[in-house]
């Protein structure tokens, strides 16, 4: 109520600007005039004002502590990074405040989204890193009018099945730079029955939204292949003795066992598997949660194939800031003295400026007040795309907006992760 | 009332059976798990249960003496695992542990007891001492912030990732013969370890002067102090023995699951509490074989009663299992294994 009188009184305001305009108008005073004829846009979300000399405020919603803090880390150092070279927005710099933390979980994502919903002047949120978190924050973001752009959820849930039914999680203002599971899995289960030329196979999941999904993806693919699925069973994030899950898939009798999960449960069933009699052939491919240096030291990691977002960016640039990964990477190891430890980095920074490209392309200064329409902003996401150091960024209309492009790496050499995560003996595009 | 129990048991029988049938019909038709693997998931889930087993005596102990549960127990044990990890780790580096492992894991065994066994002092001395006189409540919550605050401390001193052990060498991770059993090495070695401590134990409380106080102790505090036993020092005693059971536990635990974390003590030391009240709390032979029993089960018994039943993903449901294993005790023998019935002045 209080924001429509104010919005009123904007109006009459610019509207008796006019009219003196008008009545005495003098050649000096022409570019003043023009400035304050311009109309305070409107917008059934509402207006975000950033007033002269206040900052644009977008938050990273991350997974920055516990475990899968190897995860959100890096993608929320890629939006400092990808801040800092988009340079201000029509004069105001950009901040994203302190790193907000998912905890990787649903109650992580929900308590976080809860603190940024509550603060007006936020625009928009890079994250979350995981699926589950992202199915308890993006209502809360959605209904607040922010939009999120979330570089490493992959759960299908989040956007939609690709063939035009949203998923059941899908929001509105939700995106993703990060490729669509649906995609992961059927390239792994073209990898593993036309590459590999295996009939059987097995998956393991923990119950997270991400893995389940997965899995799932994995499955349905595989067996649209003509392939067949011996178990589809889980493991409880927590849990050290897999030789019972170990054995229940032994029964099978597999060539293969896909497990999409994360450390350290994923780390237990390579260490543990040798024990398993029925399973020493087995060929054992796991995804992106393991695709990252704490699972990859363990020897017994050798020989494992991960599935995971394409890396080989080549000589892609960022076409917002004429970024490379190159310039990318050397500038993260300079700011944070360390290589990142986890895949979504370019995700992350490409996800950032096509939030801050949108911000500066629906901004509109009017007397001295920067406005930023929420629905206009969605519209500007949902419009044109761009390239980014992750290949051609553009959304479908539920915000997948990712180049989908998927590889599977073999990882050969426990004290070379470098080369493990290089070496790609499967390509997929859609 | 009592017939409504009967019920209860009548159904928990009734489904046991026909899940084990179904499993069995499963197996007959030739799906299912295979004879192997049959053994191997009850030899590893007695190797578990042998851990179980060590860090439930430490439950028992304290209660037999003071009468309440130490919830800190658990991390009395992922305490001895941690300090083993670091020495483990530098005679990695330094190429001992594959050299000499024997010699290696002995320092490694030292360090976790020696460590587990300070922890359990100090928490003793700190925060227990003190409330001898308060109702029995107290020490138990006062347990549970210990707990807390030891995960924590060590969550922030060395980092929440996980620490992974180096491997063992090949000769002892190879399957050996075993009573015309192929066993994993590693298992058999956790077994036999679990075992000799735990016999060893047996004899320390009931043949030693020490052991014979504990025992005084735990049967009536006052008389034994009458007697001329120092209460205080037997106590102690009591907390150091089962940290010792604990560090010997966090040894096996690293060498046959080689992950240690923070939180590593906490679900361990749900399941081992479980144990000793399985057992009947405040036996050590019930603390023992409720270890064993409750490992084998959990290990076995998704495979063995809930597969029969049809249902998908069994091994999510272990730990339903395991605890579904304790109430199902209980109704039949709500003493525990070994419990003895104490009477009602006794249950105060």
């Amino acid at each position: 109520m209080r924001k429509w009188v104010w919005l009123l009184s904007c109006f009459l305001l610019a509207a008796t600007a006019c009219g003196d305009g008008e009545d005495e108008t003098t050649t000096t005073q022409a570019p003043t005039t023009t400035e304050a004829m311009m109309e305070i846009p409107e917008d059934p979300l509402g207006l975000v004002e950033v007033g002269a000399g206040e900052e644009i405020q977008i938050r990273s919603l991350n997974a920055i502590t516990g475990d899968v803090a190897f995860l959100g880390l890096p993608n929320q150092r890629g939006v400092e990074l990808a801040i800092a070279d988009y340079g201000p927005i029509s004069g105001r710099s950009v901040s994203v405040g302190t790193g907000l933390d998912d905890l990787c979980s649903p109650e992580g994502g929900q308590a976080s989204a809860q603190v940024i919903v509550s603060d007006p002047s936020v625009v928009g949120v890079i994250g979350t890193s995981c699926s589950g978190a992202a199915e308890a924050a993006s209502p809360l973001i959605s209904n607040a009018g922010l939009v999120m752009i979330s570089p490493s959820n992959t759960s299908p849930a989040l956007t939609s099945d690709l063939a035009g039914t949203p998923g059941k999680s899908y929001q509105v203002g939700y995106y993703r730079t990060a490729h669509n599971d649906l995609f992961q899995g059927q390239a792994v289960a073209r990898f593993v029955f036309d590459e590999l030329g295996l009939g059987n196979a097995a998956t393991i999941h923990d119950g997270d939204p991400y893995t389940q999904g997965l899995a799932q993806a994995f499955s349905d693919a595989f067996e649209g292949l003509g392939g067949e699925i011996t178990t589809f069973t889980a493991v409880n994030k927590g849990d050290t003795d897999m030789t019972a899950v170990l054995t229940e898939v032994s029964a099978g009798d597999p060539e293969a066992i896909f497990f999409p999960i994360f450390m350290p449960e994923g780390g237990f069933i390579v260490q543990q598997i040798g024990g398993i009699s029925g399973l020493e052939d087995v060929v054992l491919i796991g995804a992106d949660g393991l695709l990252a240096d704490n699972f990859m030291e363990l020897p017994e990691s050798e020989g494992v194939y991960l599935s995971g977002p394409d890396l080989r960016y080549g000589a892609n640039t960022n076409s917002i800031t004429g970024k490379s990964a190159e310039d990318f990477l050397a500038a993260y190891q300079s700011e944070y003295g360390e290589a990142p430890s986890a895949a979504f980095w370019a995700h992350s920074y490409d996800a950032t400026t096509m939030l801050l490209r949108a911000i500066d392309q629906v901004a509109m200064e009017v007397d001295g007040t920067l406005y930023i329409g929420r629905q206009a902003l969605r519209d500007a996401l949902s419009g044109p795309g761009f390239n980014g150091i992750i290949g051609h960024i553009e959304c479908d209309n539920w915000g997948d907006c990712g180049s989908q492009l998927i590889t599977v790496v073999h990882h050969n050499d426990a004290r070379d992760i470098e080369s493990g995560k290089s070496n790609v003996v499967f390509g997929f595009s859609p | 009332m009592d017939s409504l129990l009967w019920g209860v048991r009548l159904i928990a029988i009734l489904v046991l059976i026909w899940g084990v049938a179904g499993t069995i019909v499963q197996g007959l038709n030739g799906a299912g798990p295979s004879a192997e693997a049959w053994r191997d998931l009850v030899v590893a889930g007695i190797a578990q249960g042998a851990m179980y087993g060590l860090i439930a005596l430490g439950y028992s102990m304290v209660y037999g003496v003071l009468g309440f549960i130490n919830f800190a127990h658990g991390e009395v044990f992922m305490a001895g695992a941690m300090s083993g990890f670091f020495v483990a780790n530098y005679l990695w580096q330094v190429h001992f542990w594959d050299n000499y492992f024997v010699l290696a894991i002995l320092l490694v065994l030292l360090t976790s007891v020696l460590t587990s066994m300070l922890v359990a002092v100090i928490v003793e001395r700190v925060a227990y001492r003190p409330l001898r006189a308060s109702p029995r409540l107290v020490p138990l919550i006062t347990s549970i912030g210990i707990s807390f605050f030891i995960q924590y401390s060590f969550a922030g001193l060395f980092g929440v990732a996980v620490k992974n052990y180096p491997p063992a060498p090949d000769s002892l991770r190879n399957r050996i013969g075993f009573l015309g059993l192929e066993i994993e090495g590693t298992k058999l070695a956790v077994i036999v370890v679990a075992l000799i401590s735990m016999g060893l134990l047996y004899l320390f409380v009931e043949k030693t002067r020490t052991g014979r106080s504990i025992r005084a102790v735990a049967e009536d505090k006052e008389i034994a102090a009458l007697m001329g036993i120092n209460v205080d020092r037997t106590i102690v005693a009591s907390f150091a023995v089962g940290g010792v059971m604990a560090g010997v536990a966090g040894t096996l635990w690293s060498l046959l699951f080689r992950g240690v974390a923070f939180h590593t003590g906490f679900l361990p030391g749900i399941k081992a509490f479980t144990a000793a009240v399985l057992g009947g709390i405040g036996n050590l032979p019930g603390a023992m074989v409720g270890g064993l029993f409750l490992g084998t089960f959990e290990g076995v018994g998704s495979q063995l009663v809930l597969a029969g039943l049809g249902i998908p993903a069994v091994s999510q449901l272990k730990d339903v299992v395991a605890f579904t294993a304790l109430v199902l005790v209980l109704i039949f023998r709500p003493t525990g294994l070994f419990g003895e019935r104490l009477s009602s002045e006794d249950r105060a």
